[in-house]
């Protein structure tokens, strides 16, 4: 396997404020991996880093061989790189297709635009039906699957899902992540933000928990779902 | 009964009934004194309110194409861009020494009308270069700083512009000879002139591209994007700056057309012009809805009309009451929807 993204070393800030140190991590071609930790400990400041919102203070980032640290999120965007952002972040203003048709922004292939339309709406059905409908009226659970096909509409090699099941009822977190199963299946490489952590080792492959900003462990998911002080810190404890 | 009547028509809590009764209250009597008006003049001398109507009209439309482009800007990065009268105050003397100094055409013949083309596009060119250099220089680093500090700096960007012109122009008004034809058309008695019906042959088709550019390209898509969430479009794979660079570009754009239609129709300049018409043209902009683009539009051929009527009528408080007039309408809609007629009140973020 060959690392897809390698995150060395980074430390970001707000200001004087560091939300991420010393922070590493690898994704390969191929694979689910999770970043699970309590709320506060880093994990979408490190995504939002990857996708270029923010920029590293210290390390660097590479995306198949190039580097990427420091360049503005559009161009992070054309590199493969989709997000998903935390709370969903839809444009309320536009339709459901409106917000598709963005997510593909910087294509220029339009039937490969409408084959991938069509491929996340089967992926999603229940958004066919409200393919015209203004996002902002639309429920949680439907702007989050909205959050994640317009990501996937970029045809990215690497999708950054940023807690896709925040806010939403049990049959639909099985929902999300039986698709995000379905995803990888399709090619598509996934980084996977969950506090649900249960649930993200049942999905990935590998797992870095973080914690105050640090990965503070690491390791396939099906080993760190066995270990005990995991699911004592992130799983409610046995 | 009464009351379940009400509830039907009115949705919300008691505070918002309430300021919905008093929207729809104001609506109504602020309509009907508006008709009483009208309707007294039209008894007393129907051709003349037909004739101003067409002058204040006029007018409007020019107030429209500066609306425009406070409420783009405004739209997108939520800064009210006190700089952009001034910048349209220097495209109308940038139009009189194109034609007059530079290019000395004065009177109205097939030389001049091609020398007025040719300073429409090179105004609309000078209007955007110059609304993008204020916004790279100024607005863009402070894009992320408190609201105030963008905001005062417009205003300082406001004052810069107002001396290169007042360096530019001088200190008093200049005159300028127009290009345009002099002649009158007649559509009954109420006469139009050559003036009116170019605002209309190039003002009209702006609008009109504009809608285009905004609600059926790829940039218009970005602008809109990036004005309902920035780091989303980001995450789309827009590129934030150059959007609300171009933005910057269509509304200086539209001021430097604005600028070349003034100077030929009105015929004067004077380094002051700005603060004039573009509070006017800001007041269009608020009664209309600000950021909303065709708000812009009806809100300032609204100002004009009543302008022109309240300037023509007989029974009208008269022209030394313009003003009074136009800041009268800005103060009620600011005290009872302050969302403007089209706007609407943003409730959406989360």
């Amino acid at each position: 396997m060959t690392a897809m993204l390698e995150v060395k070393n980074i430390e970001v800030a707000y200001g004087k404020i560091v939300a991420v140190k010393d922070v590493s991590l690898t994704v390969n071609q191929g694979e689910i991996v999770t970043l699970i930790g309590s709320n506060g400990a880093g994990k979408s400041t490190t995504l939002r880093t990857i996708s270029g919102l923010l920029k590293p203070r210290k390390g660097e980032i590479t995306f198949k061989g190039e580097r990427i640290d420091g360049k503005p999120g559009h161009t992070i965007v054309s590199a493969g790189i989709c997000q998903s952002p935390e709370g969903r972040r839809i444009f309320p203003r536009m339709s459901a297709r409106e917000n598709l048709e963005l997510g593909a922004f910087l294509r220029n292939d339009k039937a490969g635009v409408a084959a991938d339309m069509e491929r996340v709406l089967d992926l999603f059905p229940h958004l066919r039906e409200r393919i015209e409908q203004r996002a902002g009226t639309m429920s949680g659970g439907e702007q989050q699957m909205l959050a994640v096909s317009r990501a996937l509409m970029g045809a990215p090699s690497l999708l950054l899902l940023d807690e896709p099941s925040m806010g939403l009822a049990p049959i639909l977190v099985e929902a999300i992540f039986d698709t995000i199963v379905k995803i990888r299946e399709q090619g598509t490489t996934i980084l996977l933000i969950e506090q649900n952590a249960m649930v993200a080792l049942e999905v990935a492959d590998r797992a870095y928990v973080m914690e105050s900003g640090e990965v503070k462990m690491s390791g396939k998911a099906s080993d760190l779902k066995k270990d005990e002080a995991i699911t004592k810190a992130y799983l409610g404890g046995h | 009964m009464a009351k379940s009547a009400e509830m039907q028509k009115f949705k919300g809590t008691p505070g918002q009934i309430r300021r919905q009764r008093i929207e729809r209250t104001g609506a109504i009597v602020i309509s009907l004194v508006l008709a009483a008006w009208i309707l007294v003049n039209l008894l007393k001398s129907p051709q003349q309110v037909a004739q101003v109507a067409v002058l204040g009209l006029r007018n409007g439309l020019l107030y429209a194409l500066i609306a425009l482009g406070y409420t783009l800007v405004y739209g997108i990065i939520e800064l009210i861009n006190f700089a952009h009268g001034d910048l349209f105050m220097l495209s109308a003397i940038f139009s009189s020494y194109f034609i007059t100094v530079w290019f000395k055409q004065d009177e109205s013949n097939p030389a001049g009308w091609l020398t007025f083309i040719s300073a429409l596009f090179a105004v609309m060119a000078f209007g955007a270069v110059i609304n993008v250099l204020i916004e790279r220089l100024a607005y863009r680093r402070l894009r992320n700083a408190p609201r105030l500090a963008p905001l005062i700096t417009a205003v300082g960007m406001s004052f810069l512009l107002n001396f290169i012109g007042l360096k530019w122009n001088g200190s008093t008004p200049r005159q300028w000879p127009s290009v345009i034809p002099n002649n009158d058309i007649y559509i009954g008695e109420v006469r139009i002139n050559m003036t009116t019906i170019l605002l209309l042959l190039v003002g009209v088709p702006l609008l009109l591209a504009l809608n285009f550019i905004v609600t059926n390209t790829k940039s218009g898509k970005a602008m809109r994007a990036t004005a309902q969430d920035k780091q989303a479009a980001a995450l789309m794979g827009i590129n934030v700056n150059k959007t609300i660079a171009f933005t910057f570009a269509i509304g200086g754009a539209m001021a430097g057309a604005a600028g070349l239609l003034y100077q030929q129709s009105i015929g004067t300049t004077n380094y002051n012009l700005g603060f004039q018409l573009g509070l006017i043209a800001f007041t269009s902009a608020v009664l209309g809805g600000i950021g909303n683009l065709w708000g812009a539009v009806v809100g300032a051929l609204l100002i004009g009309l009543v302008q022109g009527l309240n300037d023509g009528l007989p029974i009208a408080f008269g022209q030394q009451w313009s003003q009074t007039v136009v800041f009268a309408i800005l103060i009620t809609i600011l005290v009872f929807k302050p969302a403007g007629l089209l706007g609407k009140v943003t409730t959406e973020k989360v």
